[in-house]
Order: C-alpha cells, then sequence, then structure tokens
C-alpha cells in the first residue's frame, strides 16, 4: 500500500514537470505548431487523396465479388480472392518470370552499371558528354524503346532477328523472357550508373593513394576499399531498380503482351482487370504486388541497413 | 519583363478562354438544340478499305438534316476495342450512340445495360431477312440488343492438283495428308492453333459439329462433356500426325494463308479473305485452289462452323437514342451492306443479297458460304465469354499437348470458376 503510493507520488512527480513543460510548450509554440500542420494540411490531403484512397478501395474491392459486366452480383465475399489468386498456378508462374527478370535484369544492371561508372569517373575529357551520352536509352520513352525491339526481333523485318538465322525469339517463353531481360538492362543501366557514379565520387581519393603507396593491386582497392565506402550508394541503387523491376509492365505488354507465359504479376493483374473486368481478382492481385513490393523494401532497409531515401542513418 | 509577363499571362488566359468556348460550342454540336441535325457518333473497328466512310456519308444525306454520323474509329484490335468501349460505357460516357460490336460481346454489354434492346417497328425492319445464327448472337435473356452487320465463317480450301475430291470428314482429311505425306508431295493442313480467341474458335466449330455446346442454354453451367473429348481427340490426332504444320503452335488465320501460298501445305481451313489474296499472290497456284464446305465430325452430319461478324447496338447512355437506332438500321441496309460485302470484304447478313448477282464476282462461293452461315455455331454466349474463351484457348493449345478426359475435365472446372468470377485468367 505504502510502496503503492509513493510509485504513485514519485510517478506523479515525474509528469508534473513534464506537463508543465508540455504546457509551456504548448503556450508559446502552439499557435506556431498549428500553423505548421496548416501549411502541411494541403499535401497531406492531396496525398491522402492520390494515394490512401485508392489503396484503401482497392483492398476494399479486393474483398468483394465484382465483374463490371455483373453490376447486380456485388457481393462481399472476405478473403477468397486471395484464396483463388494464392492457389492459381497462373500467379505462381506469373510471380516466378517476374523474380526471374528481376534478379536477371538487376545483377546485370549492377555490373555493368559499376563498370560504366567507373568509366565516367576516370574520363578526364568530355566528361559531360560522355555522362549525357550514356544516359539517352534513359530518356527515351520506354514504349518506343519497346516497339523497336519488337521490330529488331521480328523475323524476316528485324536485323536482330536477320542475325540470328532470322528466329522468332518472342514466340519461345525463355527466349522472349531473355529479350525482354536484355530490353530492361539495354534501358536502365545508365540509371544505376549515374546512382553509382554520386557513390564512386563520395570516396576520397587520398585513402586510394595511401593504399596505392601501401601496395595494393587496383583489384584490392576496387573490393577493399571503393566497394565498402559505396556501400550504401549501391544498396539504394540496388533497392530502387529492384522495385522497378519487380513492377515490369510496359516492356512486356509491348514485346509479348504476356503470351506464351511470359507474363509479370503486373500483367496478370492488368488482364485480369481490364480484360476480364473481375475487379475483385484484379484488386487482389494488385494488393499483393504491393506486398510484394513492401517486402523487398523491408529486406532492403532493415536487412540490409539500405538508408531510406530521406533518413540520414545511411551517411557515415 | 514584368510587363513582358504579364502579357504572357494574359495570352494565356483569352487562350484558355477560347478553349473554354469552343468545347461550349462543341458540346452544343452533340446536345443538339433546336437547330441544325444532331451528331451521332459511332465507333466501330478501323476500316481501312472506304466501305465505312461511305455509309455513314450515305446514310447522313438521307437523314435529311435529321442527323450527322460521325465514324470514330476504335483500335485496330478486338481487345483494345472492346476494352475502351466497356471502360467508357461503364463511366455512363454519354458520347457514345452507336456501337459496331463483336459477336463475343453481346451477352456481356447487354447484362450490364450498356445497350438498349430493340423493339417494335425498329426490331421487326432488323430481324427480316436477316441470318438466323447472326440474330442468335444479338439475343440474350429472349431480348434482341443489336442488329447483324456483316458475317464471316471458314470454308474447307484445298488444292485440286493434290486431292480430286475434297474431303468429307477431318478423319478423310488427317488420313489424305498422311497419304500425301507419303507420296512426298505437300500435305500440311492448316488451321490456327496459336493460344488465342482462334483457337477457341477452333474449338467451338468441332464441339458443336460432334453435336455439343460449351454451356448449359441459361449460361449457368459448363456442358461439354462426350461431345468435347471427341472434338479434343480429333485436335489431338491432327497436331501429332504428320499433316499439323511444325509451327502449328503459334499460327493465326494470316500464317495460314501465307503457309497456303508458299506450297507446302494441300489443306487450309480459313475465312474467305484467302482467295483474292491467293489471287493477287500466286496465279499460278489459284488456278488449282478450291473451296468446299468444312469437314464434318460425323459423316453425313454437316459441320457448325463457329459463326463470326459486327452486329450494331446503341449505347444506353446516348442523348438520342431514337435517331441511334434509325442511324444503325440504316448503316446495315442492303446497300451498304451490298458495298461492305464488294469493296470491304465481308459477308453480308441480309440472306436474300447472296443470291444478288453483283456479289457474285467476288463471291464464286456464294451458295456454300450462306448454307454454312445458316448452319453455324455460335460462340458459348455469356456475359463472362473473354474469361470462358481465354480459359479455353489456354487448354487447347498448344494442340499437341492436350489429353482428351483431362482437359475436358479441367476445362469444366475452370469454366465453372470463370461463371462465378473466381478464377484468374493467365
Amino acid at each position: 500500500m505504502s510502496t503503492e503510493s509513493r510509485t504513485a507520488t514519485i510517478s506523479a512527480a515525474q509528469q508534473a514537470p513534464a506537463t508543465r513543460r508540455r504546457q509551456r510548450l504548448s503556450e508559446g509554440a502552439r499557435a506556431e505548431r498549428r500553423l505548421g500542420w496548416l501549411l502541411c494540411a494541403p499535401a497531406v490531403i492531396v496525398m491522402i487523396a492520390v494515394t490512401a484512397y485508392p489503396i484503401a478501395y482497392a483492398v476494399y474491392l479486393s474483398l468483394e465479388r465484382y465483374n463490371l459486366e455483373l453490376p447486380n452480383a456485388v457481393k462481399f465475399v472476405g478473403l477468397s480472392n486471395y484464396g483463388a489468386v494464392l492457389s492459381s498456378p497462373y500467379w505462381w508462374h506469373a510471380l516466378a518470370v517476374t523474380l526471374i527478370i528481376t534478379i536477371f535484369s538487376v545483377a546485370i544492371e549492377l555490373v555493368l552499371g559499376m563498370l560504366l561508372a567507373l568509366l565516367m569517373h576516370r574520363t578526364l575529357f568530355g566528361r559531360n558528354t560522355v555522362r549525357t551520352s550514356a544516359l539517352i536509352p534513359y530518356g527515351i520513352v520506354t514504349v518506343a524503346a519497346a516497339y523497336s525491339w519488337q521490330f529488331a526481333w521480328t523475323p524476316s523485318t528485324g536485323y536482330l532477328s536477320a542475325l540470328f538465322g532470322n528466329g522468332a525469339p518472342l514466340s519461345h517463353t525463355g527466349q522472349a523472357i531473355g529479350v525482354i531481360i536484355l530490353a530492361e538492362v539495354w534501358k536502365t543501366t545508365p540509371f544505376m550508373a549515374l546512382l553509382l557514379l554520386a557513390g564512386l565520387s563520395l570516396v576520397p581519393e587520398d585513402l586510394q593513394r595511401a593504399a596505392k603507396v601501401d601496395g595494393a593491386t587496383a583489384w584490392q582497392r576496387f573490393t577493399r576499399i571503393t566497394l565498402p565506402l559505396m556501400k550504401p550508394a549501391i544498396l539504394v541503387a540496388l533497392l530502387f531498380r529492384t522495385l522497378d523491376a519487380f513492377r515490369i509492365f510496359d516492356n512486356i505488354y509491348i514485346l509479348t503482351k504476356g503470351g506464351n507465359n511470359t507474363g509479370s504479376v503486373s500483367i496478370l493483374g492488368y488482364d485480369n482487370l481490364f480484360s476480364a473486368l473481375n475487379l475483385g481478382i484484379g484488386s487482389a492481385i494488385s494488393i499483393l504486388i504491393f506486398i510484394c513490393v513492401a517486402i523487398i523494401a523491408v529486406v532492403f532497409i532493415k536487412g540490409f541497413g539500405t538508408a531510406a531515401p530521406g533518413t540520414d542513418t545511411g551517411r557515415r | 519583363m514584368r510587363a513582358g509577363s504579364d502579357r504572357v499571362r494574359q495570352r494565356i488566359a483569352v487562350l484558355a478562354g477560347a478553349a473554354i468556348a469552343a468545347s461550349g460550342m462543341a458540346a452544343c454540336g452533340t446536345g443538339g438544340g433546336g437547330s441544325g441535325p444532331v451528331t451521332l457518333t459511332y465507333y466501330i473497328y478501323p476500316d481501312t478499305s472506304g466501305a465505312t466512310n461511305q455509309a455513314v456519308a450515305t446514310c447522313t444525306k438521307q437523314s435529311h438534316h435529321r442527323y450527322t454520323i460521325s465514324y470514330q474509329q476504335l483500335p485496330t484490335s478486338a481487345d483494345g476495342q472492346r476494352q475502351q468501349l466497356v471502360r467508357r460505357l461503364a463511366a455512363h460516357d454519354n458520347t457514345i450512340d452507336i456501337m459496331g460490336l463483336d459477336v463475343t460481346w453481346e451477352a456481356e454489354f447487354a447484362q450490364a445495360g450498356w445497350i438498349l434492346p430493340w423493339t417494335g417497328a425498329n426490331k421487326e425492319q432488323a430481324t427480316r431477312d436477316t441470318l438466323k445464327p447472326m440474330l442468335d448472337t444479338a439475343t440474350w435473356k429472349g431480348k434482341l440488343y443489336a442488329v447483324p452487320d456483316n458475317t464471316n465463317t471458314q470454308l474447307l480450301w484445298y488444292r485440286s492438283d493434290l486431292v480430286k475430291t475434297p474431303p468429307r470428314t477431318w478423319t478423310e482429311m488427317i488420313n489424305d495428308s498422311i497419304r500425301l505425306a507419303r507420296q512426298g508431295k505437300p500435305h500440311l493442313i492448316e488451321i490456327q492453333g496459336a493460344q488465342y480467341e482462334g483457337a477457341t474458335v477452333w474449338f467451338n466449330t468441332m464441339l458443336a459439329s460432334a453435336g455439343g455446346s460449351v454451356l448449359t442454354p441459361d449460361a449457368s453451367h459448363p456442358t461439354l462433356g462426350k461431345p468435347a473429348v471427341t472434338a479434343l481427340k480429333i485436335m489431338k490426332r491432327l497436331a501429332t500426325s504428320v499433316a499439323a504444320d511444325p509451327s502449328l503452335d503459334v499460327q493465326q488465320e494470316n500464317d495460314n494463308r501465307l503457309a497456303m501460298e508458299a506450297g507446302t501445305a494441300a489443306f487450309e481451313l480459313n475465312y474467305p479473305f484467302v482467295y483474292p489474296s491467293m489471287k493477287a499472290d500466286n496465279a499460278k497456284m489459284f488456278k488449282v485452289f478450291k473451296w468446299a464446305p468444312y469437314p464434318a465430325v460425323t459423316l453425313g452430319q454437316p459441320a457448325h462452323v463457329t459463326i463470326g461478324g459486327i452486329d450494331i447496338a446503341v449505347s444506353s447512355y446516348s442523348l438520342h437514342p431514337k435517331l441511334a437506332f434509325q442511324a444503325a438500321l440504316c448503316l446495315r441496309d442492303r446497300a451498304n451492306q451490298l458495298r461492305g460485302a464488294i469493296v470491304g470484304g465481308v459477308p453480308p447478313t441480309i440472306i436474300s443479297l447472296y443470291s444478288d448477282p453483283k456479289l457474285f464476282p467476288n463471291y464464286p462461293f456464294h451458295a456454300d458460304i450462306l448454307k454454312e452461315l445458316e448452319n453455324a455455331s455460335v460462340r458459348p454466349k455469356t456475359p463472362l465469354y473473354q474469361v470462358v474463351s481465354i480459359n479455353i484457348s489456354h487448354l487447347v493449345s498448344p494442340p499437341a499437348s492436350i489429353r482428351p478426359a483431362s482437359t475436358e475435365k479441367k476445362m469444366v472446372s475452370q469454366i465453372n470458376d470463370a461463371l462465378q468470377s473466381k478464377g484468374l485468367i493467365p
């Protein structure tokens, strides 16, 4: 009883100054804080309107049996759309295709991007010209670039197809996925290179020179000094590209339309939403893609310690 | 500097004002106030032959200033056409008045309440002298929702230098092909085996010819069963025999045409567009390029070939439905259908046109195709046709991977799921 009351007094005593402080703060800064919120409000409202509301609506739709052509048969079905998607071989196949494209394209982009970044970093003359010209593929509209790849790989009209014995790689599953990865790599390697170049310029030149004096080889300097110091930049670059690659849509849509089992999860979602007009199943697929993307982001940020954009923890 | 930016701002304001005024005027135009003809928008596939443009101009003229039809081209692909219409109709877009619908969309559009039923004198005029299977495609739950414009179906095309009498059944045709292969002659059978709507059409033709159907008449359950197994057995037999084209799995109508013209094939199941094409591309082979009725599944029971074509419908959100019905009837009238058949190459849906001598030079096969059209089968009528069709085409293509009994079972279960909006489409 006594101890209880004592703790009560102590906590009350502890609380008192805190409350007082809060009050004092509010007296001084409440108006300012309110002003701050008021100034933020338009942005918050816009964000809620354009992101939170659509996401919440998609979650709601994913819990309904809802076909656009059967407006009178709308029914709440709980999680059964998720059950249908997760038990369908089409979902798992699309997920496998997406993961293959993601892993291969990001890995190749990382290696090529690093080479390109080193090249741009070491270029002594015409540095701006080199950097700008390397960015050209990234500046071309994806759909336009995808069409040119499609024509290039079409037998009897395309130069690439002619180069490989007039083959039709877009009509074979494996080869078509290869072409899709190639188109992705061609397009986004410059972006990767630019992100890595930013990291490369953070590596102090004296450190390199000191290691050189100590007798470290070029390879040792690259693996022991450059890479560790660039780790935050590499992880951010990988995070961006993995998230992008996982959501791949336009290249596949133009090159194969997802035919011959080359569809990604985004293509699957699109077909179920816009061809089948099945808002329930389509929304469930969208939400599952959203969850996958969230998992990738969490793994990168928590697992590998990638600095989330906007935080300072990654910079050392 | 300051004055300059003010001037720019002023100019922008003037431009914006002009734009608003212009859009207001446009709204008046479609809104059709008291005076001047009403503008009716007509959304249909892009017709490069000019036949649709002429039909639109003629009907506008014939309306005596009551309406002006404005021809709006939909995307080239059927999927693209449907997606645009569906997206806009679901949003109750009132700027679409008349639409050209593929024969497989009517149930969907009607069930959703996007198109108006035809009644009274309009209906009577629409059904008079019109092909029955085409009217069937435009009918949903006993009501007529569209009026048939043009139609199409497949015939058997063969080379008379290789086979003297055309085969009457699939068994005979595959046997002929095997015999020709043994003699080292061109022997392939050209058909649409790629994973797309064409494969569904092939399966539907085989199933209907075997006496079956995909769905029960009320479209609530799959039927399939024994006739489906028979149909799948024949498709598999073709795909696993020497009669199959090596690229059967990716072939569509145009690939079949090219293979036939290149001289590797003896038979081709395809639409009549192959006939003028052969005439233009290979004059020598054209002399031995003949047609016959589509081969039957059972001897003595003619095949029921899947019908295709376009029906014209009036949007439920049209602001001028009365005029739109009249315009639709005009667009598919005798003169316009005849022009469509001759200039545009699309067979008419008015029966008596098939005995019009003006049609004969372009359609030497007019009698055979009419017989086939009157006996044609219709693809499963359901609002969920897209899903049903995609499921079918993925199960029957590649045709060599068909396992008749288990493929039929899978099809039943997938269509069941599709009808309850439960399944995914690949």
